[in-house]
């Protein structure tokens, strides 16, 4: 679907005419990231993150398949393989480095990209199937980010792997029988290393598919914008190619600087010490923690410290920890404002940013040690963090008084639309 | 078939189809399913003898089983004392010291060294490890503690820490498993 005045795939070329006739795949190009795709013209820089979320994938799919060449899937000696990757391989140490950061990378992207959504309104009707597409390419990311950290079989891989599959047993009954299903044994061994090894292989082209649907459910009403007023007429966007095309390129530019100052100067800025110590099931490290994309979630989970009524412990910090990804699957719904962007609704535009504030201390809480005064701050940030979304988002939704929207893209940008009249507007 | 029932032999046929497949779907699904659980070799490795005569009194060893810790420590009177001292009531997982060990070895308390919560090795079994406010064992990960039965007494763990079947196989081998 596009609108009306979207420019027409013409083909000039006679084989690409006859191609055209036989497999249409120029003109599905031209019209998805081509002249054909008509986006509006005032997407500020938040919107070069989906496409760079894309890049992050092919950097990861690419060093990926090279580390693949060179990594040996056994408790043995795959501790030994990535360090003879990253030592002896002819740029091994890069692969192995573009591959770590590029993980971390992925993430600052994604999270970005996330938010951008939250304070943009980008979840509502009529891109709801977008926004779900994207939780579940989250999830998907964080299986597969998660099982990539247990592959280099150090301290922190193993014992990331147990506290991980732990969280299975905390399910009633099945709880344990399912953790030994998941490991192949009573604790992570070569029987779960294999299987981390063949799933992340998998995943990221599992992950790849669900990007389709996304890009293609969001080209079904078109890219949305930081009005959040619908498209109404041509002078209200401009063709993919060469506008954002090119503004995409320069965002490469600005990613590339600072994911090289990572890889060249600080490969291991985002690691563990604790990693370059072979896995040792007689030891846990003194202080584990997941990889920093982890640490508000992981924060969710050490705050429950007390039974819940029957509910122990353990099984309200999993519940809540994967409740609080699985909450945002509801977003289209606790958010009830017809109002898209956050910055024409005052208050919600505030809960936004103590949002922020918010995950930013489950952030810092995650990280640190499992002490006081953490195990508190984190409990009331926790807290906090299910009440954003499901009291304060339906209630602020329910009795804000919005500020006026512009009539249509082309006013917000121009100060005026020629096209304007005194209809009602959406 | 009788075509009078009302019922033809094309429904006959196709339910007989879709139930011949939804069975072959199953017995493909199973061996799927299963091929995940643990394998024989791993399973075979599930009993330990460990020699415990070198342990003395205020001490612990660590030996493997299943691929896991197991503490074997050897308590104080001090220690038999204050686990004996607790009102089970006031447990999270209400055990005495006596049930977690074998009569006439109160003093041996042999526990796996798998944290109840998330599976860490919790520290107190080597030497000048930190022990927790209780005196038993301090998992560092998620800050639980157990008291000198390794009961869980504070932290976000659900049980004490898990005692394995084993049983004094002579003077000095307790076999595990």
């Amino acid at each position: 679907m596009s609108f009306p005045w979207a420019k027409e795939y013409t083909p000039a070329h006679p084989f690409m005419k006859w191609m055209d006739e036989r497999l249409p795949i120029p003109r599905l190009v031209y019209n998805a990231v081509g002249g054909g795709y008509e986006v509006p013209r005032n997407l500020n820089y938040f919107w070069n993150f989906g496409f760079l979320a894309g890049l992050c994938l092919v950097i990861q799919i690419v060093t990926g398949i090279v580390m693949a060449m060179h990594y040996a899937a056994n408790s043995a000696v795959a501790f030994d393989t990535i360090e003879m990757t990253v030592r002896d391989v002819n740029w091994g140490w890069l692969m192995r480095y573009a591959h770590a950061n590029g993980a971390s990378a992925f993430f600052v992207v994604i999270y970005v990209h996330i938010f951008r959504g939250f304070y943009f309104g980008s979840y509502k009707a009529p891109r709801e199937m977008v926004w779900l597409l994207g939780v579940v390419i989250f999830l998907l990311m964080m299986a597969t980010a998660f099982m990539g950290y247990v592959l280099p079989w150090g301290q922190m891989s193993f014992w990331g792997a147990k506290v991980i599959t732990g969280l299975f047993s905390a399910i009633p009954l099945v709880g344990e029988p399912l953790q030994q299903w998941l490991l192949g044994g009573f604790a992570p061994d070569n029987a779960a290393l294999n299987r981390f090894f063949s799933l992340h292989y998998l995943l990221p082209f599992v992950i790849l598919g669900v990007v389709i649907l996304h890009i293609w459910a969001l080209h079904i009403p078109g890219s949305s914008n930081p009005t959040g007023v619908e498209v109404k007429s041509e002078s209200d966007t401009v063709p993919f190619y060469p506008y954002y095309v090119a503004k995409d390129g320069w965002a490469i530019g600005v990613f590339a600087i600072l994911y090289c100052a990572f890889v060249f100067f600080a490969p291991n800025y985002f690691g563990h010490p604790d990693n370059y110590i072979p896995a040792n099931p007689m030891s846990t490290p003194a202080h584990i923690v997941p990889e920093w994309y982890f640490w508000p979630f992981y924060a969710i989970l050490r705050a429950f410290t007390q039974n819940f009524f029957f509910i122990p412990a353990k099984l309200m910090g999993v519940l809540a920890m994967f409740g609080a990804i699985l909450v945002w699957f509801f977003l289209p719904w606790l958010d009830k404002s017809p109002i898209r962007s956050a910055s024409y609704r005052p208050v919600y535009k505030a809960f936004f940013v103590v949002l922020c504030l918010d995950m930013l201390v489950l952030f810092y809480c995650g990280g640190a040690e499992a002490k006081e005064p953490y195990v508190m701050i984190s409990q009331i940030a926790a807290m906090y963090y299910f009440a954003h979304f499901l009291i304060i988002l339906p209630i602020v939704s329910a009795i804000e008084k919005p500020k006026p929207l512009p009539y249509s893209i082309t006013e917000a940008v121009l100060g005026k639309d020629d096209a304007a009249r005194l209809e009602p507007s959406a | 078939m009788a075509e009078e029932d009302g019922v033809r032999r094309r429904d006959f046929i196709n339910v007989a189809a879709v139930s011949a497949a939804g069975v072959a779907g199953i017995g493909v699904v199973i061996p799927l399913v299963s091929q995940m659980s643990a394998s024989a070799d791993v399973l075979a490795a599930s009993t330990t003898e460990v020699d415990y005569s070198s342990v003395q009194p205020g001490q612990a060893i660590k030996a493997i089983f299943r691929k896991q810790p197991v503490f074997i420590r050897n308590l104080t009177q001090a220690e038999i004392d204050a686990a004996n001292k607790v009102d089970i009531s006031t447990l999270r997982d209400p055990q005495t010291l006596a049930e977690r060990t074998k009569p006439g070895k109160e003093n041996w308390l042999i526990t796996m060294g798998v944290c109840t919560h998330l599976g860490c090795v919790p520290l107190g079994a080597g030497e000048g490890e930190p022990r927790g406010e209780f005196g038993g064992y301090f998992c560092p990960c998620h800050g639980s503690s157990y008291d000198t039965a390794a009961r869980i007494r504070k932290g976000p763990a659900p049980l004490n820490l898990q005692v394995p079947d084993y049983a004094f196989t002579s003077d000095t081998v307790v076999t595990i498993g």
